[in-house]
């Protein structure tokens, strides 16, 4: 299907979601307005003229995706929780340097907001040669990062072979 | 009938409280963590976790007093506002983190803890 036809449902079911109302006149003017956006601005959404089974199947393996992250959400926040309501405080900031060996952009962009989101670490720049320079808040997590497990997953989503050769 | 009102009014008032709490542990991180970096860390993850937690809370109340298609589009419209949080908040705590590290914010270090 052409990426315009797909832009232009997406819209239009967004509309109807937000405006509620299913009358024929609320509806026509939604088809409209949905119209005169996926002309001026239909190929944001999708970078390839047409969507393919392809983006069905990454958008499935990211709903996949989700739940996985949720948990290692909520492990973030118990975790900083510990680290924020103990007396001491034992945190040990570091700044690492992972080397990640994705290519696509959306899964580099992927992949650095699950390091925001998950436990202790933010991803502070993403270098030329694909360094991901992150803030460790404790040795726990940045020895959690280093297993290469979430950017497995993050390459399974996206379809990507990231074998490791060392 | 009654002990599913009890049941939903208990997930309720669990989810508000999950959500104060994690709201309660970044604010307080944000007080007590020593560097720039570590307050972001506590900010960033406490308040997307906290604001899920409470708006899954309000979709399940809305879910329980009426349940129609009406509140149904509400629930969808409050699903949308968790996606973007989702989205927006780890990306805006990047950028003020870049933001930091290109003004040339030097991080603590486990060494300049322990002087």
């Amino acid at each position: 299907m052409s990426r315009r036809v797909v832009t232009f449902i997406i819209l239009f079911t967004l509309w109807c979601i937000f405006s509620g109302m299913f009358d024929a006149f609320h509806l026509s003017l939604g088809v409209i307005s949905c119209l005169i956006v996926t002309l001026i601005s239909g190929d944001l959404i999708f970078k390839n003229k047409k969507v393919t089974a392809e983006h069905v199947r990454e958008g499935i393996n990211f709903i996949k995706y989700i739940p996985w992250l949720l948990y290692q959400i909520l492990l973030a926040n118990i975790h900083l929780a510990y680290l924020v309501l103990h007396p001491k405080m034992p945190i040990e900031p570091s700044v690492i340097q992972y080397k990640s060996k994705l290519k696509k952009d959306i899964s580099k962009v992927v992949f650095a907001n699950s390091i925001i989101l998950t436990p202790g670490t933010i991803t502070m720049d993403i270098t030329e040669n694909n360094e991901f320079i992150v803030h460790c808040i404790s040795q726990k997590v940045a020895d959690d990062l280093y297993t290469g497990e979430m950017e497995e997953r993050v390459a399974h989503v996206f379809n990507e072979d990231i074998k490791r050769s060392e | 009938m009654i002990l599913l009102e009890y049941f939903l009014n208990f997930v309720i008032i669990v989810l508000l409280f999950l959500g104060i709490f994690f709201f309660f542990t970044a604010t307080l991180g944000l007080l007590r963590f020593p560097d720039f970096y570590c307050k972001l860390q506590a900010t960033g993850k406490g308040d997307t976790l906290g604001a899920i937690l409470i708006l899954l809370g309000v979709v399940v109340y809305i879910l329980k007093e009426d349940f129609s298609f009406a509140t149904f589009l509400v629930t969808l419209k409050i699903l949308f506002i968790i996606f973007f949080i989702f989205h927006a908040n780890p990306t805006a705590t990047h950028a003020i983190t870049k933001a930091g590290l290109d003004s040339g914010i030097i991080p603590l270090t486990k060494e300049d803890l322990k002087k």
